[in-house]
Formats: structure tokens, C-alpha cells, sequence
């Protein structure tokens, strides 16, 4: 009985955590290659130099296809709560039903409608009324990512609410939208969304210059990726490692398992790399690359600050809420941690380097430079599972941090059988997704850029007569 | 008036919003492998709901949303407990999204049929699910005195709710070809209206059918009166008939509307009967679900309220405005609009 009710909650954790991750290699590059394109558009608008217009739409088709299945899998993400976790969206229906129904009402209609009327509304609307749909779009999609993350920050900080009878109820709305972790949460989601959009836009360009294809259009398109990639991956390690320091005080345990720490240390060295040292039975790594005083500058602001450890935590949660084991897996959110923040450098690296050779009017000639960027293409989207990953499995045992335990939370009614299923089918269906995705954007990405964008081919062959 | 009931209305309009719009998108979906001469009709069709299905599916999205945060009980018995038929239903539309995106990457016939095998599929399935899972809300599926499903897949079917399934698709197919007969000219207008017409008297049969058997479903499973679920259920089948007239009549505009109207009132008859409750048990009537029983506290209502109350109105506002800018009527005949071609020789472009 034990052994099937694991498998159910694995099986429904496991299909949580693929399609939500999965729905999230589509929304960031949505979310940040959205206000790039609407740049371009204003450029467009502005200028009139037909290259803003040439570009807008090449980069627009990409936004667009990713837009269409971040749609898609995002319904899923708002019907599994109530799938697969029934216990849990009886537990928070009362506070976090409200940001996400909040979500479809002020966010996601507006950027799925306005969206609509940017795609379809070229020949239908006047120059400057046709960009705002797209701003507006634009801000839907920001405000949505908003409202996503005060939900889901208030599965890791618990505030703004009261338990009765075994169900939390919202207490004070503005104590929810202000949740200081949902803040940093958002900063941190947001600028990652730029580094996609920036990113991805940088290794197509390069892309396009290894082929001698259309150079002088996406050099501009480049230096505008440079131009937001540079700022936007420095900024991001520094509130990368903010966001680091509000989560150690709002989920400490998640902060000792990302450094491996199974002792209360102070100060306390930050690990670089180790080998060995992930379970209790084997706490000391048999190597290790270790920064002095670092790990205590990072977690409390001071080189000289105290770090609690897995031991301690875990001592004093028992003592809190009883026996059980509430550490999460301490390897997977060592080395999730690591991913996420190595990833987040190279990404600066590969924009400053990027921009010196821009600067040096050599980036169109660099070739070991655009096939260091077309890999790095990969980056964002490595970091950002990473970064997922360490969130959520670094809340366990937990699904709401403190109050409700993940195997408590799934839906009783909902056989192992068909989570099985289930899983299978949206696993078969994301895979033909990604297949197909990958064979249309390659497809798209060859294609000659059209030469007039205001008379493409007519897509419709006619047919022969019947 | 009391919250929990404004939400229970609320939720009843977010569901008859999305009859009423992605409704039509459906039928146009439905009929698109019977309906169009050639693909360049076919990519009218698409082109007729290509703009709005997205700010149509929002309906939905929000109706989910809502049931969430006002009935936390309700999303969670009834999601999980109708888990097969909403998986079903998110592979239909996940598909059926991409239909529209994907379709006119190729050229290749095979991958447009493909992707219009998709759309059509998507739609009837996902509206036959939809009407099945509603009415068996009303008809009731078995609940412990917890509120939790204990029941089976095969508990949503019975000869209501697969009749309600039936019904939902006829109406959509219906109401996607009057919309067809306000959103296109020429030979593919004509083929919208002779499809309509040929749909009117079975969606009109199985619509008033359904409405009937609802009322009916009401006063035996559900502890009604017949008054007043019977009011919108005579409304819907009037609405039914006045469509059939119209469409005969040739009177595309008061057809679309009547057609409208008849989605709407299918919702309205569903849940006018299922007030107080929200999910009918059986057999233990008693651990049925309740709106009292199954709402979020006063405040968390009250905050959602405060919102809907700000956002709805604007969300009406701009989605009309969408249905204003690409109110134009399309041709099958004529090369796809955006997509300038060479004028005919000897032939002025419309003006």
C-alpha cells in the first residue's frame, strides 16, 4: 500500500514536473522575445527603413509559433491541479485560485486577443494602432508571468492567510501580491525571459552570418540583442544571488541542500565542484574546489555570516512537525544550483565577447564566434529547467512550504493506472510537439528571408479541379 | 446579492461565453472537411476564425481559473473525478492549437490534410466531451460524503449526457455555419448557408431534445421544480426554431444571432438546473456538492469580484472591437486577403 501510494505521487509529480517544464522552454522565449520584437516593429514605425519591417516579421514568426504551444501547454498546467492534486486545490483553492483566475482575466486575455489582432491585423488596422496591439500583447504577457509567480511563491512563502478547518483562506490580498519572494521571483523570471529572447535572437543572427545570409540585416538585429543581452546577464547573476539570499531565510533547508552543507558552518566556503559528499551516510566530499567565506557572503550578505546545516534543519523541522525526512534530494539541487548560475556566466561571457567583437566591427566575420553563439543557443533553456528544478524539488518534502506535504496532496481518486497513462499520453504528445517544432523552426530558420515581406508567395496552391 | 451565487452566475456566463464564441470556431472546424469546394475555400475557413479562436479558448482558460478560486471543491471533484474526459479534452485542443499555427508552414498537401483532419477531430471531440462532462454534473456521478469522486469513466455515460454530447456538436456545427454565412461571400457563402440549412432541423431536434430531457433530468435527479429551469429551455428551443427560420428565410445575420442565443441558452438551462447544487451525487444524493458548500470564503470572493467587475467589462469591449476589425466578409474565390496576387487582367479591384 505504501509502495503503490509513492508510485501515484511520483507518477503525478513526475508528470507535473515534465509538462510544466516543458511549457516553460516556451513561455520565457515568449516572454522575451516579445518586447525585442515590438522594438523592431517601433523602429519600423519610426524610421520606415524597410529592414526594421523585414526583421519584425522573421522574428515575429518565430514568437508566434512559440506563443501557439505555450497556449497550449499552459492550459494543461491550469487543469493539473485539479487533475492529478485535488487535496492540494481544495488545501489553497482560497488563495491560490485567486492569482491564477486573476491571471486569465487580466493577463491572459489580453495578450491572446491582442496577439490575434497583431498577426491578422497588418492590412486591417493603421501603422500605429497595429504596434500597440503588439505592446499590449507584450505587457499581457508580463503581467501573466506576474500573477503565475505570486501563485507559485506562495507555495514556497506562505503569506497573506489563515488555516480553518485544515484549508488556508486569503487573509489580506495585498500581503499575497506583495510576497517579498514573489518580487524577486518575478525580477529573477523576467530577466531570464530577456536573456531567451536576447540569446536565441544573437545565435540566429550568427546563424544567418555563417550562412552570408542577409548580413547587414542582422548585424541590426545583433547589436539590438547585444544591447539587452550584455546589461541583462549581469544584472541577472547579481539578483540571481538576491533571490539566493531571500530563500535562505524563507526555505533554509533549500539553501543547505544546494551547497551540500550537512553542517551549520560559519564562515562558510562555497563549493565550486565535489565529488562524493550528497548523503548523510557520505556528507564529506572526497574532492572539492572551494571558495573561502564565499557560500556566507552569498546566503546572508556578510563574509563572515552562519549558514545552517541539512543536520540541524533537519533536527529542528522533526522537532517542528513531527518525524519525517525533510530533506530534498540533496545531489540534484547541488548540481541544479551549479547548472543554473555556471550557465548564467557563460551567457555573460558569450554576450561580452560577443559585443567587444561587434564593437570591434568584426562580429559578422568571427565564425568561431557564431558557432560559439549557435551553441550557446542551448544555454538559456538549460538554465532554466536547472533553475525550475532547484525551485520545486528543493521544496521538498513540501508542495506548500511548511503546510502541506506533496504526499498528501494528490488527488485520491485518480488511479496509479491511468497517472501511467496519463504521463504516457502527454509525453507522446510533447514529443511529437518538439519534433515537429524542431523541423519547422530548421525549416523556417533555411528559408531564404523573404525580399519584399509585403508579398510573400500565396500560401495556397490551387487545387486541382474536381 | 450574495457572492457565492454571483460567482455561480459568473461562472455560468464564462461558460456560455465560451459556447457562444468558441462554439462557432468549433463548427467551422467541424465543417471544414466537408464544407469547402477546394483548399482555398478550406483556407478561408481558417482564415474566418483564425484571429479570435485564441481570445475564444481565453473563455475557458478564465471559466477554469474562476472555478478554482471561487469553488475550490468543484475544480477539485470535478477535475479529478472527470480525469479521463479532460485529459481526452486537453489532447483535442492541444492539437487543434497547433492546427492553426502549423497548417500554413507547408504547402504540402498531405501535411494540410493532416492538420485539417486535427482541427476538424479537435473540435467535434472536445465539444462531445464538453457536453458530456456538463451534463453529467447535473445528471450525477457517485460521491463519498467527502466530496471526492468514487465513480468510473463509464459513470459520465449515460443516455442524457451522450445525448447532451450529441447535441453540443449539432449546435456548434450549426452555429460555426451561420457564422460562415456572415463572415464569407460568394460560393462559399452559398455552401455555408446550404450546410446550415441541412444542419438547422437536426441541431433543432436533438437541441430542444436535449433542453427537454434537461428539464426533466432536473425534477427527478435533482430535487427541481420545473419552474425555472423550464424557462430557458423553452427560450433555447425557440431560439432553435427562429434559427431554422431564418436560415430558410435566407436572413444570415438574425440566424447567427439565433444560433448565438442557443448556445448560451444550452448553458443557461444546464445550470439554472443544477442551482443550489453544483454537482449532482448519485446515488447518495445527499453528498451532492453545493454552491454554499463548495465556495471560498467571503474575502477571496470579494477580491476576485473587485477584479471581475474592473476586468470583464474591458474584456468585452476589446474582444467587440476585435470582432469590428475583422468583421469583413471573406471569398472563397478570391486569393487570401494580406496575400496581394496580380489583379485580374481587365478586372478593378473592389473597392
Amino acid at each position: 500500500m505504501g509502495v503503490l501510494a509513492d508510485t501515484t505521487v511520483n507518477l503525478a509529480r513526475a508528470q507535473f514536473a515534465t509538462t510544466s517544464i516543458y511549457h516553460f522552454l516556451f513561455v520565457p522565449l515568449t516572454l522575451g522575445l516579445g518586447p525585442l520584437v515590438a522594438v523592431m516593429q517601433t523602429a519600423w514605425y519610426r524610421t520606415r527603413n524597410e529592414q526594421w519591417l523585414r526583421l519584425t516579421k522573421f522574428f515575429g514568426t518565430l514568437f508566434l509559433i512559440n506563443f501557439a504551444i505555450g497556449v497550449a501547454t499552459g492550459l494543461v498546467q491550469e487543469f493539473e491541479f485539479g487533475m492529478n492534486w485535488s487535496v492540494y486545490s481544495r488545501f489553497v483553492g482560497n488563495v491560490f485560485g485567486a492569482p491564477l483566475a486573476v491571471e486569465g482575466l487580466a493577463a491572459f486575455a489580453l495578450e491572446a486577443t491582442f496577439l490575434g489582432l497583431w498577426i491578422f491585423g497588418w492590412d486591417r488596422l493603421s501603422p500605429r494602432l497595429h504596434l500597440a496591439t503588439l505592446w499590449v500583447a507584450v505587457v499581457g504577457t508580463w503581467m501573466s508571468g506576474y500573477f503565475i509567480l505570486v501563485a507559485n511563491s506562495w507555495m514556497q512563502h506562505p503569506v497573506g492567510y489563515k488555516l480553518v478547518n485544515g484549508e488556508a483562506q486569503l487573509t489580506s490580498v495585498w500581503a499575497l501580491m506583495s510576497n517579498g519572494f514573489a518580487l524577486r521571483a518575478y525580477v529573477h523570471t523576467m530577466l531570464a525571459g530577456l536573456i531567451f529572447g536576447s540569446i536565441v535572437m544573437l545565435g540566429i543572427c550568427c546563424w544567418q552570418f555563417l550562412r552570408r545570409q542577409d548580413v547587414d540585416l542582422f548585424l541590426k538585429a545583433a547589436k539590438l540583442a547585444l544591447i539587452v543581452a550584455v546589461p541583462v546577464t549581469f544584472l541577472q547573476l547579481v539578483v540571481g544571488n538576491r533571490f539566493g539570499a531571500a530563500v535562505t531565510s524563507a526555505q533554509s533547508m533549500k539553501i543547505a541542500a544546494s551547497e551540500a552543507q550537512w553542517d551549520t558552518c560559519q564562515p562558510c566556503g562555497f563549493s565550486l565542484f565535489q565529488i562524493g559528499g550528497f548523503t548523510a551516510s557520505d556528507p564529506t566530499p572526497s574532492f572539492s574546489i572551494t571558495v573561502p567565506r564565499l557560500l556566507s557572503y552569498m546566503a546572508t550578505g556578510s563574509f563572515n555570516g552562519q549558514v545552517q546545516g541539512l543536520n540541524q534543519l533537519q533536527a529542528q523541522e522533526q522537532r517542528q512537525y513531527g518525524r519525517g525526512n525533510y530533506m530534498p534530494d540533496v545531489r540534484t539541487i547541488y548540481w541544479s544550483m551549479r547548472v543554473m548560475a555556471y550557465m548564467g556566466m557563460l551567457m555573460l561571457l558569450v554576450a561580452a565577447v560577443g559585443a567587444w567583437l561587434y564593437w570591434r566591427q568584426k562580429l559578422e566575420r568571427s565564425r568561431w564566434f557564431h558557432r560559439t553563439a549557435i551553441v550557446a543557443i542551448s544555454f538559456p533553456y538549460i538554465a532554466a529547467t536547472a533553475g525550475w528544478i532547484l525551485t520545486e524539488m528543493g521544496r521538498q518534502p513540501w508542495i506548500v512550504q511548511g503546510l502541506l506535504k506533496t504526499s498528501d496532496a494528490n488527488s485520491p481518486s485518480v488511479s496509479t493506472t491511468w497517472l501511467a497513462i496519463s504521463l504516457t499520453v502527454f509525453l507522446a504528445l510533447y514529443l511529437l510537439l518538439f519534433v515537429l517544432d524542431v523541423w519547422l523552426m530548421r525549416r523556417f530558420g533555411r528559408r531564404e528571408l523573404e525580399a519584399a515581406p509585403e508579398a510573400p508567395a500565396p500560401s495556397a496552391a490551387p487545387e486541382p479541379a474536381a | 446579492m450574495d457572492l457565492q451565487i454571483l460567482w455561480f452566475v459568473l461562472i455560468a456566463v464564462l461558460w456560455g461565453g465560451y459556447f457562444l464564441l468558441e462554439g462557432f470556431d468549433f463548427g467551422v472546424g467541424m465543417l471544414l472537411p466537408f464544407l469547402p469546394r477546394n483548399e482555398r475555400q478550406r483556407s478561408t475557413m481558417f482564415e474566418t476564425i483564425g484571429p479570435v479562436w485564441d481570445g475564444n479558448e481565453v473563455w475557458l482558460v478564465i471559466a477554469g481559473g474562476a472555478t478554482f478560486a471561487a469553488f475550490p471543491d468543484w475544480y477539485a471533484t470535478m477535475f479529478s473525478g472527470f480525469y479521463i474526459a479532460l485529459l481526452l479534452i486537453l489532447a483535442l485542443l492541444i492539437v487543434r492549437v497547433l492546427s492553426f499555427e502549423w497548417r500554413e508552414k507547408s504547402e504540402s498537401p498531405a501535411w494540410r490534410r493532416v492538420w485539417m483532419w486535427a482541427n476538424a477531430v479537435g473540435s467535434v471531440g472536445a465539444s462531445l466531451i464538453w457536453g458530456i462532462a456538463l451534463a453529467s454534473l447535473l445528471h450525477g456521478t457517485p460521491l463519498d460524503s467527502k466530496g471526492e469522486f468514487v465513480g468510473t469513466f463509464a459513470d459520465l455515460f449515460t443516455g442524457y449526457s451522450v445525448l447532451a454530447g450529441v447535441a453540443v456538436v449539432l449546435v456548434f456545427a450549426f452555429h460555426g455555419a451561420t457564422y460562415l454565412t456572415i463572415r464569407t461571400h460568394g460560393e462559399l457563402c452559398d455552401r455555408a448557408a446550404r450546410a446550415a440549412r441541412g444542419l438547422s432541423v437536426a441541431a433543432l431536434l436533438v437541441g430542444s431534445g436535449f433542453l427537454a430531457w434537461t428539464v426533466a433530468v432536473a425534477v427527478d435527479r435533482n430535487d427541481k421544480d420545473v419552474f425555472p429551469p423550464v424557462l430557458p429551455a423553452a427560450l433555447g428551443a425557440g431560439a432553435l426554431v427562429l434559427a431554422v427560420v431564418f436560415i430558410q428565410r435566407r436572413r444570415s445575420g438574425l440566424a447567427f444571432t439565433a444560433t448565438a442565443l442557443a448556445a448560451v441558452l444550452l448553458v443557461t438551462t444546464l445550470f439554472t438546473s443544477l442551482y443550489p447544487r453544483v454537482m449532482v451525487s448519485s446515488p447518495d444524493f445527499a453528498n451532492s456538492l453545493t454552491v454554499s458548500g463548495a465556495a471560498s470564503a467571503h474575502y477571496t470572493l470579494k477580491v476576485i469580484s473587485i477584479v471581475a467587475a474592473i476586468v470583464l467589462p474591458v474584456i468585452l469591449i476589446y474582444q467587440g472591437w476585435t470582432y469590428h476589425v475583422f468583421r469583413q466578409r471573406l471569398g472563397g474565390d478570391e486569393p487570401e486577403p494580406g496575400l496581394p496576387t496580380p489583379d485580374p487582367p481587365g478586372v478593378e479591384p473592389a473597392a
